[in-house]
């Protein structure tokens, strides 16, 4: 499905009861099947983006909207991979991954089969019983994501789902991501302030401003895919980035100088 | 040249915690055994103090000719009921308000004027109202239940990580489902400490109410065997509270083991 977004504005009150402008005027669409990274310096509001895409967060003004061939039954429009996994601490593995599918009451063989499947295209096989706190990082975001992917949602939202793991854990779950990607062809709208990891997994590039978030610009990534940790030695791939990093550059100085950022309740 | 050797001590031994897991047997059977020297001696009368081998005989006795066990029943019974109907409808209250902005707004007020109020302070209007019977004491626990277990819940319900409730909304979570998968079981650790709460003063006022108006149970035992002068029956019934105030303690600890398995221990 495509998603759009139009005129959207978000402002919420701080504690002191200011108003602060999240977003300003955001406008971009989504292109079924593909695959759009939204890239920004701390503060810009792309977390927020996220949550009103997903119907977590009201909008201020603006909206919203899904458009595509009509989805069979109740098939959820989207569903969301958290940052922080937001993984049920009393629920296994299997019954964290099963949970969406309850809500849209897929039952029995059905459920089994469903949960099965997508366990295994994350390489969770063997973990089913496991609690969360008994896992890595690694494997429980693979939990968050094989939970969003198994109500097969038009659109899979990730809210900068490798920012809390290590470097090397990082590199390998987007490896995997971009081969599930590659086989399930979701559409995908991936929420990050890594700029290299946006360049490697993406069709697009939407880069937000600081706060006020506002498009600055949606850089298209010309590099073929399948992609391969190797092309980001290609020139392609570095003379992206760097021009990205060129439109952020002084806003995330800026950001880094700002102590609001800091007490920011970035939804 | 001479040449300096510092090797590393552990310097946080002082902060270790054994377990002493003899000690804590020993300090116990010490107390016992330092009463049964001290009434032995004829140094304190056993008419004030029984030896503890003297009280357990006496429990014997009545444990066999059954006069224990009716009254033992007759409190377990009393402390079940008063305890069941409290911690429900404190659960159920609590989430309620926890959870519902109106309720919160209703509820919250009362509870506040009347969690103050020494329970047993109602007795004579619960008798009043309900009769001298069973239900006037089932009702003054299942009251001094109530209010731990409903504060305890409330707090509970009120630390559900918003994340969580968040990430069921999104997988399409109503307002029941987040009560049942997400609210409940984020409040479950508060209400097991609201449920020990509960048990301590669920005894407190059971014996409080027997001691009042009874005719059976350990708190009646208790007072008849004072007015008597008969202190050994009175240690008896002191003992057997003790005990049940233990096992209680054991039993919700149990409880909440086998409920509470994803706990990181």
């Amino acid at each position: 499905m495509r998603v759009v977004v139009e005129h959207l504005d978000k402002t919420y009150h701080d504690r002191r009861g200011r108003d602060v402008v999240a977003l300003r005027q955001v406008d971009f669409a989504v292109e079924a099947r593909e695959f759009v990274a939204v890239l920004g310096p701390s503060g810009c509001g792309k977390s927020t983006l996220l949550g009103i895409i997903a119907g977590l967060l009201p909008a201020t003004s603006g909206r919203v909207y899904f458009e595509g061939e009509p989805r069979p039954g109740r098939a959820p429009v989207t569903a969301t991979v958290f940052q922080e996994f937001a993984l049920f601490p009393w629920r296994t593995v299997r019954a964290n991954v099963e949970l969406g599918l309850e809500e849209l009451g897929v039952a029995g063989r059905e459920r089994e089969e469903r949960t099965r499947r997508y366990l295994d295209m994350t390489g969770l096989a063997g973990f089913e019983g496991k609690y969360p706190h008994q896992l890595s990082g690694g494997m429980r975001q693979r939990v968050g994501i094989a939970r969003a992917l198994a109500v097969e949602p038009a659109v899979l939202l990730l809210d900068e789902p490798f920012s809390a793991l290590d470097a090397q854990t990082r590199t390998l779950m987007m490896d995997e991501l971009l081969g599930i990607w590659e086989r399930t062809r979701q559409t995908i709208l991936y929420v990050t302030h890594n700029i290299q990891e946006a360049v490697f997994m993406a069709d697009r590039v939407i880069v937000l401003s600081r706060r006020p978030g506002e498009v600055l610009e949606a850089v298209p990534i010309e590099l073929p895919r399948p992609r391969r940790e190797s092309q980001q030695g290609d020139p392609v791939f570095v003379q992206t980035a760097d021009r990205i990093w060129g439109l952020i550059k002084s806003q995330a100085q800026a950001a880094l100088l700002d102590d609001q950022t800091v007490t920011e309740a970035e939804g | 040249m001479a040449v300096e050797r510092l090797v590393v001590a552990d310097r946080t031994a002082f902060l270790r915690r054994p377990d002493y897991r003899t000690v804590r047997v020993l300090a116990l059977l010490g107390v016992v055994v330092l009463w049964e020297l001290v009434t032995r001696t004829g140094w304190v009368s056993s008419l004030f103090l029984p030896a503890p081998s003297g009280v357990l005989a006496e429990g014997l006795d009545m444990a066999r000719s059954g006069q224990l066990l009716v009254h033992l029943v007759t409190s377990l019974e009393r402390l079940a009921w008063g305890f069941g109907v409290g911690a429900v409808t404190g659960v159920g209250v609590g989430v309620a308000v926890g959870f519902f902005a109106l309720a919160d707004a209703v509820v919250q007020p009362i509870i506040a004027a009347t969690f103050p109020i020494p329970k047993i302070a109602l007795l004579p209007l619960l008798i009043l109202w309900l009769g001298i019977g069973e239900a006037s004491k089932v009702a003054v626990v299942a009251l001094g239940v109530f209010f731990p277990m409903a504060i305890n819940t409330y707090a509970g319900v009120r630390q559900a990580d918003p994340l969580l409730i968040r990430a069921a909304v999104s997988f399409g979570a109503g307002r029941w489902s987040v009560i049942r998968k997400v609210v409940l079981p984020s409040a479950l650790p508060m209400i097991f400490a609201g449920l020990k709460l509960g048990a301590g003063t669920a005894l407190l006022l059971l014996v409080a109410a027997e001691q009042i108006a009874a005719d059976a149970g350990i708190g009646f035992l208790i007072l008849q065997s004072g007015n008597l002068m008969e202190t050994t029956r009175l240690m008896v019934g002191i003992v057997v509270l003790s005990l049940l105030g233990v096992a209680s303690y054991w039993a919700i600890g149990a409880l909440e083991r086998a409920v509470i398995r994803w706990r990181h221990t």
